[in-house]
């Protein structure tokens, strides 16, 4: 069998040379942005840039992006089951008091 | 010792096969730890949304430089270990001795930083024990927020110093020259091990650390 397949991926250095440098821009802006004032998108935006170096991370150092598709899906369940678990508590949180009754 | 000639497995057809087990065994892992952090993150997330004023005046007391600090770690770190897999795949001996050796050194920096870091945080009575102190309008808050602080990053070095034990012994076992372009499995699902408590670590630095910093 030749090294040619899917699952045999080995990523030029410069890749991961690469990531590593957008995960350290992320960092710094992630800090940098903190000791500003956006109100409540600071929350947000903290949480989408450590998605995005999250994703970095899965896609390129842990191969998920060469990996086959099944493996997308074992992956994608995990982080699939913590969004519903977010979803369902934090509507239930956030919707507290907006109908007459119940405890806000 | 010679690196193993056929690291196949006798009950995979192939190593392609055996490589895809590998993988999907180790993510099934990793969703387990998914689900562990995850619940601590959304008692933080429920907590932090009932009680703004008091979570953001404990995150102030934290040491942000210690913990800006301590990311960078581990993302050197993330780099290292994906370049040492990239010397298992390439046989490079030597590089795969020296990127593991890296790792560890990096992952004992951050648990020491880690460790300054909470002996400074006991030194000033954060720890939510009896002698809990908080100079601050919302006690009982700050002391909700320290002991979901030290419950997660209790658990996330919890698994550091699980990834560097084990990686004690395979760097080991690549010294010995026991890993290669024929087999380098092992160090590639560690790599996803350490990647994944990173990740975590990613999740806990801004959720912890800087919610509110804009003073």
């Amino acid at each position: 069998m030749t090294e040619q397949n899917n699952d045999h991926h080995v990523l030029p250095v410069t890749t991961y040379l690469a990531v590593f440098a957008g995960l350290i821009i992320l960092l710094i802006l992630t800090v940098v942005v903190a000791f500003f004032d956006f109100g409540v998108f600071n929350r947000v935006i903290a949480l989408a840039i450590a998605v995005a170096k999250a994703s970095l991370i899965m896609a390129y150092f842990m191969h998920l992006r060469y990996s086959s598709h099944l493996t997308w899906i074992f992956a994608g369940a995990g982080f699939f089951w913590l969004i519903i678990m977010f979803l369902i508590t934090m509507g239930d949180y956030l919707a507290r008091g907006t109908i007459i009754g119940t405890p806000g | 010792m010679t690196q193993k000639q056929s690291a196949l497995a006798p009950y995979f057809n192939n190593i392609e096969q055996q490589r895809e087990a590998n993988t999907l065994g180790m993510w099934i892992f990793l969703v387990t730890e998914v689900m562990l952090f995850g619940g601590i993150f959304l008692a933080y997330a429920v907590y932090l949304f009932n009680y703004p004023a008091g979570f953001a005046e404990a995150s102030r007391e934290l040491n942000l430089f210690l913990s800006t600090t301590n990311t960078l770690v581990l993302l050197c770190s993330s780099l290292t270990v994906a370049l040492a897999v990239h010397a298992a795949q390439t046989d490079k001996k030597k590089q795969l001795v020296i990127f593991l050796v890296a790792t560890l050194i990096l992952g004992t920096i951050f648990l020491g930083i880690k460790g300054v870091e909470y002996a400074e945080e006991f030194q000033h009575n954060l720890f939510p024990g009896p002698s809990f102190e908080f100079e601050g309008p919302h006690i009982q808050q700050a002391r909700l927020f320290f002991g979901l602080y030290f419950a997660a990053t209790g658990l996330h070095g919890f698994h550091m110093i699980m990834g560097i034990s084990v990686l004690l012994y395979l760097t080991y076992k690549a010294w010995r020259g026991y890993f290669g372009s024929l087999n380098y499995d092992t160090i590639e699902m560690f790599g996803l091990y350490w990647h994944f408590v990173d990740i975590a670590w990613v999740f806990i630095f801004p959720l912890f650390y800087l919610i509110e910093r804009a003073q």
